[in-house]
């Protein structure tokens, strides 16, 4: 019981300090001295360097997803349905979500273990000392890479899972180029797109800052620094699916759906 | 009124019940080398963060230049950080930057583009030679030896010329040659930019060789403020303990 109290407390207490931390990034960004070139960096480093893993993955996903949907529609004579059902499930839902877990393991936990790693060998005091502010350096510009690539690979995410999906309709069927693009598009509305994108920018937003929160505040030498690298990716792949929630409460509401 | 460059008056800080430095009180005067001797845990690393206010006291005050540095705000704090040099114990090198990187981070602070542009070079070049590392501009921290990684770390505290340098136990874990290396380096870099230096160390070689003054820190107070020598002849079984 008493263990449970302290873990209620724990977890209060670390949403507390989260809500700070986000609180502090954007006092910090608001004042002068943009870190304009490390931004660009992290851009890249967030985007370009996930290129791959991304691409791969989005293309597994279109592929084997139109495949296992394919014997259900031809069971109820819907064959002809598949690249739109399969369109709108991965732009509305699963090419964003699956991005946005791949980047919290990769990138969430790149960010927590390089800061935390950069607190254990007092390279962030070091760059106060040198008059760099550390937070604004490290991590208004991870946060807001993060928030502005996501959208950027999940876009690139649903045009690969498409033509993943192009594929496998054709592997059993044999659907033109053009007829399947023309369905895909037909069944997609902005009210599919729109969220989907928007949702993106709170998902790169959500593992830019756990990542940074988890290594910024790393204590307890090494053995913090894997911890660190650790939590974020839980933490970060948790609050995804927190956020997709609310998104997909959102936009029944707004009568999107 | 003084003339010391670093004045530390009765400062107190503690982390929760562990009450680390107790009403300590020291001054460095220009150009002079002093060194702080202390058991590990005693607090030498606290007083060193506290006078660049990396850490704040509790009590008390600090005054370097003549400012009080907590009283100072983040514009005024940055450019009187730009007169300090810190050695980090750990060296704390930018394990993402080369050397070369590493030597103009600060730069980036303090000099304009168009300083940065005409003089970075030069001065990354001079740091280096003075720590006799040219060859190593182009090389990351993780391709070098402990020692070279030291000397590194101390021509990216020099490249801002700094009137202060605060060392945080410079030879620790060093061999017996580097860590003597190291020792010729803090005296050559005092003479050659007049710097005033506080020595973090237990290495009493270290000591020996840089030392103007000594100050002994134990229970976080001052226990004995004197030369080397005239505390190697002490008779005072405290003071006897660090030189057995």
């Amino acid at each position: 019981m008493r263990s449970q109290f302290k873990n209620t407390f724990n977890f209060l207490n670390e949403t507390g300090d989260i809500a700070r931390f986000t609180g502090r990034l954007f006092k910090e960004w608001t004042k002068p001295r943009q870190e304009f070139e490390e931004f660009l960096r992290q851009c890249y480093w967030v985007g370009y360097k996930s290129l791959p893993l991304v691409t791969i993955t989005a293309f597994i996903m279109g592929l084997v997803l139109t495949i296992q949907s394919r014997p259900t529609l031809v069971e109820f004579g819907a064959e002809s349905l598949l690249p739109s059902m399969v369109a709108v499930s991965l732009v509305r839902e699963i090419s964003p979500v699956i991005t946005a877990l791949i980047c919290a393991g990769k990138i969430g936990s790149g960010m927590g273990a390089e800061l935390g790693s950069m607190k254990v060998t007092e390279q962030i005091d070091a760059m106060e000392v040198s008059g760099t502010n550390p937070f604004k350096y490290l991590v208004v510009t991870r946060v807001f890479a993060t928030t502005f690539m996501l959208p950027v690979l999940s876009n690139l995410s649903n045009a690969i899972s498409l033509y993943g999906s192009y594929l496998g309709v054709n592997i059993r069927g044999a659907v033109s180029w053009d007829l399947f693009w023309t369905q895909v598009f037909d069944s997609l509305s902005f009210g599919d797109v729109i969220p989907s994108l928007v949702k993106t920018f709170f998902f790169g937003f959500a593992i830019g800052i756990i990542g940074c929160y988890k290594g910024y505040f790393s204590q307890k030498g090494t053995e913090g620094v894997g911890r660190s690298a650790n939590s974020a990716v839980v933490v970060a792949s948790l609050l995804v699916f927190i956020i997709d929630l609310i998104a997909v409460q959102i936009t029944d509401l707004l009568g999107l759906t | 009124m003084t003339d010391a460059i670093i004045e530390v008056r009765e400062i107190n800080k503690s982390f929760g019940e562990n009450h680390v430095l107790r009403d300590f009180s020291m001054d460095v005067n220009p150009g002079e080398n002093l060194a702080i001797l202390g058991k590990s845990g005693s607090g030498k690393s606290v007083l060193i963060k506290c006078i660049i206010n990396l850490m704040k006291v509790d009590e008390g005050s600090i005054k370097v230049f003549g400012e009080d540095i907590s009283a100072l705000d983040q514009e005024l704090l940055d450019r009187m950080r730009a007169r300090i040099g810190f050695l980090f114990q750990s060296n704390a090198l930018y394990d993402s930057m080369t050397v070369r990187e590493n030597l103009e981070f600060p730069l980036r602070r303090h000099w304009g583009k168009e300083q940065r542009k005409k003089g970075a070079e030069q001065a990354v070049m001079e740091a280096l030679e003075d720590v006799a590392l040219s060859h190593t501009i182009d090389m990351m921290p993780a391709e070098l030896s402990g020692g070279m990684r030291k000397r590194i770390a101390l021509a990216r505290t020099l490249i801002l010329r700094p009137k202060i340098i605060l060392y945080d136990e410079p030879t620790t874990g060093l061999d017996p040659v580097t860590a003597r290396e190291i020792s010729n380096l803090i005296i050559k870099v005092q003479k050659k930019y007049s710097a005033s230096s506080v020595i973090i160390s237990h290495d009493m070689n270290c000591i020996r060789l840089t030392a103007n003054r000594v100050i002994m820190l134990i229970d976080g107070k001052c226990y004995a403020n004197n030369t080397f020598g005239e505390l190697l002849n002490s008779t005072d079984p405290k003071i006897q303990e660090f030189f057995e």
